[in-house]
């Protein structure tokens, strides 16, 4: 798929799985019984037919019980710390019945694995879950039928428990997994719809697991891309320019010849320094001068949302309904208001790293990144090798966020090495980071309300500048409304792409704060007016379990506000409220607490999505109150974690997650739906709390000031 | 110029032939191959390579390594004894406080630094004192939660 496509996918809603290309794997693998599926099988979610033709060739996981017993779950999602290698050994385990400790992930190993477009999109457990589990039960269902040869009793009297099979009601006639599979190689794709467990016979589906890998983590013993050291491995820093877009016009590297042991190499635009020692390639760098031609600067923090607005004129039209002169003619009142939000870092603790060497004509990768088989993709492409050449291996990820779904720092060290001809690590400073992220574009929404004399919704008008329409269905019920998505490649003066739930924290911004004006000028409680106009019964339902777990109606201490905001992301419902103090001399802002309501379907961890939604939400109280991309053109001007705030300890309210019980239902997105609603939710809880309307996030206490002063 | 320079590593004399400006961080991780201590900023922002030097929880790339002569350092590869995992560490895992690991090893080690000071310390002391360490997949409340249960659980043990 063309990176354009893709991108273009990450700002919409993605409500089906996507296809890839058929690989075969099975030769290389050794006995037991192995279950291959794809994780994207249309057919499988819904009527569950298949083609019997496509045997064994079009799937993109597979599980083998291996002749010990344990079993080997392969898949080529990766783990960033979004949880997915402890919930999906969960269903696996709770399918084949086997303790989740017999379960081991292996992830994103373009080798071992089968394709897979990459971890984002909250896609995950969505899609793959019901395959991994029919999977697990196809595995199950062979074992109790090799189970009944060897006892000699038929298959019904079996069943499956504690990685054994034993003949029902007589649990001393048992036979292990490890005896079942031993010198046997079965291999079977999923065909049929096997029997899978109902909610009421779960034991670890819906149990709250701790992260499987958090031993590893505590302990220092889990590697990252940057953790690797190769014999004979040189350390590369890569002379930059003051600014994104550069050219390289003339390198002087006569300042080397201070040092001992480096070697410089260039390709295009770009410039290399190597050493075994990865502060003296720093310091060497330091010494080479590079004149490189600079973009002209067309917007800086402050003009970008005019710069957009003036030179984005294309546009689509995503939702429409009614009328939007009916709606005008009906309504008793009208608002508009425009809405901004900057660009954003991912900012993840690690910062983007390759470790490589180039073996024979084969490249071997460990990288920091959200899609292996993109990045070997990639490679394959710059150095016209055969897909199966390049091999990214399985590594633990420091944080994602979606900016790892974008890997130049492995096309950069796959250079470096084959260009020096020696094994190659390149971790980039933070100050690279900061520069060659791919942002969360800046983001520009036009509202426009309108309401009747009884309070009813009666016009809704959203145009969308550069964030997509990824959650933007209405759910409120706006008989007469249009939304339009404003955008154009290559408007932007930074790179941009994929942000934690992309598009849908600045447009839910928009639409929370909008509906929340609206409520105020038509006089109505927030809560009310948005229970009075919801479409959906089912974000009615979350926003009522919210208001309830939140207390909305209690008192408040002076100075004290709350705010809600509602959003649709991944499948996922979401209601927050938020409790905000606001210093009105100051403009500081101390969040106090927020409440989450989600209705995700079946939740398969509790635990692992309690976690999921706190870390979402903390994550998400930085955009809103603190973080900004300042720039001027190509410049990135915040160069390191104290010229980009991100969200600190002191900052961090109590958080309260609940969910919406749908437990039959499919599970839905986990790791970015809450983020979207803490933008609204913070806003109307600080205009609560002081009578400060912010529209452009952050909201920094200047913005506050500015309000009051305005008001 | 390089020189021998001479520290305890985790309970172990170690000797390094190194300049001596060069960061600790970088004679920890590439001279002595413990990885477990984290490159994040590189100008002690974020806390990802803190490490405790003399019973102070420091930040490993703000330190040169000529200046840990004769000292005694601990990192997380040291803090686990016996097999068995110390008191903070068993509290972060039991507590899930976190979830891309990374900046877990700076936060354990900074944790142990303040419960040196202060084995009884209240929800705002490790607030204030966690404050310099940064966590973007935001465990914060369930790291706090985690250094409460430890500073229990050591107080038993002693």
């Amino acid at each position: 798929m063309k990176p354009n496509k893709i991108n273009e996918l990450y700002f919409s809603d993605v409500d089906v799985p996507i296809r890839y290309d058929r690989r075969k794997f099975l030769k290389k693998l050794g006995g037991g019984i192995i279950v291959v599926f794809s994780l994207g099988e249309l057919s499988l979610l819904q009527g569950w037919s298949q083609n019997e033709n496509e045997d064994m060739v079009d799937f993109n996981a597979y599980l083998r019980v291996k002749e010990n017993g344990r079993v080997d779950c392969y898949t080529g999602k990766i783990e960033m710390g979004q949880g997915v290698i402890t919930s999906l050994a969960q269903v696996l385990a709770e399918e084949l019945e086997v303790p989740i400790s017999s379960v081991d992930m292996i992830m994103g190993d373009t080798d071992l694995c089968p394709y897979d477009a990459g971890t984002w999109g909250s896609l995950t457990t969505r899609f793959a879950d019901p395959v991994l589990r029919a999977a697990a039960a196809e595995a199950r269902q062979i074992l109790i039928d090799i189970a009944a040869k060897k006892l000699e009793v038929s298959a019904d009297q079996l069943e499956a428990g504690n990685g054994s099979i034993y003949v029902k009601g007589n649990r001393s006639l048992t036979v292990t997994y490890a005896e079942l599979t031993k010198g046997k190689k079965i291999v079977q794709s999923l065909k049929s719809k096997p029997k899978i467990k109902k909610y009421k016979n779960f034991d670890i589906i819906g149990k709250s697991v701790i992260s499987i890998d958090a031993e590893a983590k505590v302990t220092g013993m889990a590697k990252y891309s940057g953790d690797i050291k190769l014999p004979g491995m040189v350390y590369a820093t890569i002379v930059r320019p003051p600014s994104y877009g550069s050219k390289k016009l003339h390198v002087d590297a006569s300042g080397l010849s201070e040092f001992t042991d480096v070697e410089i190499v260039e390709e295009g635009n770009l410039v290399a320094v190597l050493h075994s020692n990865p502060e003296m390639a720093n310091r060497a760098a330091q010494n080479v001068k590079v004149k490189w031609e600079e973009p002209e600067a067309k917007a800086d923090n402050e003009t970008i949302f005019q710069y957009l607005n003036d030179n984005i004129k294309e546009n689509k039209i995503f939702e429409k309904g009614g009328s939007l002169d009916t709606g005008r003619d009906s309504s008793a009142i009208i608002i508009e208001e425009n809405y901004q939000d900057g660009y954003k870092a991912h900012a993840p603790m690690e910062t983007h790293s390759a470790t490589c060497y180039f073996e024979n004509d084969k490249l071997i990768m460990w990288a920091s990144s959200q899609t292996p088989f993109g990045t070997r993709e990639e490679l394959a492409k710059t150095f016209d090798m055969p897909l199966e050449k390049v091999h990214i291996k399985q590594i633990f990820i420091g944080g994602g966020f979606g900016g790892k779904i974008y890997n130049r720092q492995a096309v950069e060290a796959a250079k470096i090495a084959k260009l020096s001809g020696k094994p190659v690590q390149l971790v980039w400073s933070r100050k690279e980071e900061f520069m060659y992220d791919m942002f969360r574009p800046a983001a520009l929404m036009k509202a426009a309300s309108g309401v009747d004399a009884n309070g009813k919704l009666k016009l809704w008008k959203f145009d969308i500048y550069c964030a997509g329409t990824r959650g933007t269905k209405l759910f409120y019920d706006a008989p007469n409304n249009r939304t339009r998505m404003f955008n154009e490649n290559g408007i932007h003066p930074l790179g941009t792409g994929a942000w934690r739930a992309p598009g849908n924290n600045s447009t839910t911004f928009a639409r929370e704060s909008h509906i929340d004006v609206t409520a105020h000028k038509a006089g109505i409680d927030p809560l009310e007016f948005r229970l009075n106009n919801m479409k959906d019964k089912r974000m009615a339902e979350t926003l009522q379990l919210a208001a309830e777990t939140f207390g909305w109606k209690k008192e408040k201490p002076e100075g004290h506000g709350y705010g809600i905001a509602l959003g649709a992301d991944a499948g996922t419902l979401v209601a927050m409220i938020a409790e905000v103090h606001v210093d009105r001399k100051t403009g500081e802002v101390q969040p106090i607490r927020v409440v989450c309501a989600q209705n995700m379907g079946q939740v398969v961890n509790p635990h692992g999505a309690r976690v999921q939604t706190e870390g979402g939400i903390t994550m998400g109280l930085g955009y809103a109150l603190f973080e900004d991309v300042m720039f001027n053109g190509g410049m990135v001007k915040s160069k390191n974690l104290n010229g980009y705030q991100i969200t600190r300890f002191s900052k961090t309210p109590k958080i309260e997650c609940v969910f919406v019980d749908d437990m039959d239902a499919d599970p839905q997105g986990g790791g970015e739906p809450a983020i979207i609603c803490v933008g609204g939710a913070i806003a109307n809880a600080v205009f609560d709390a002081s009578g400060a309307r912010v529209n452009r996030i952050p909201i920094t206490p200047q913005r506050i000031l500015n309000a009051l002063n305005k008001g | 110029m390089k020189r021998s320079i001479s520290f305890k590593l985790n309970d172990k004399a170690v000797s390094v032939n190194a300049d001596g400006e060069e960061s600790l961080l970088n004679v920890i991780r590439t001279y002595l191959d413990k990885t477990g201590t984290k490159f994040g900023c590189g100008m002690g922002h974020c806390g990802a390579c803190t490490v405790i030097i003399d019973k102070e929880p420091l930040r490993a790339c703000m330190i040169s390594v000529e200046d840990v002569e004769g000292k005694e350092i601990l990192t997380i590869e040291g803090l686990a004894s016996d097999g068995s995992l110390h008191p903070i560490q068993k509290a972060f895992v039991s507590h899930d406080a976190l979830q891309c690991g990374f900046c877990t090893p700076g936060m354990i080690m900074n944790a142990y630094g303040l419960l040196i000071k202060n084995p009884e310390p209240s929800r705002e002391y490790i607030i204030s004192g966690m404050e310099e360490n940064l966590c973007r997949c935001g465990s914060y409340n369930r790291i706090v939660d985690a250094i409460l249960t430890a500073a229990e659980e050591m107080k038993v043990k002693i």
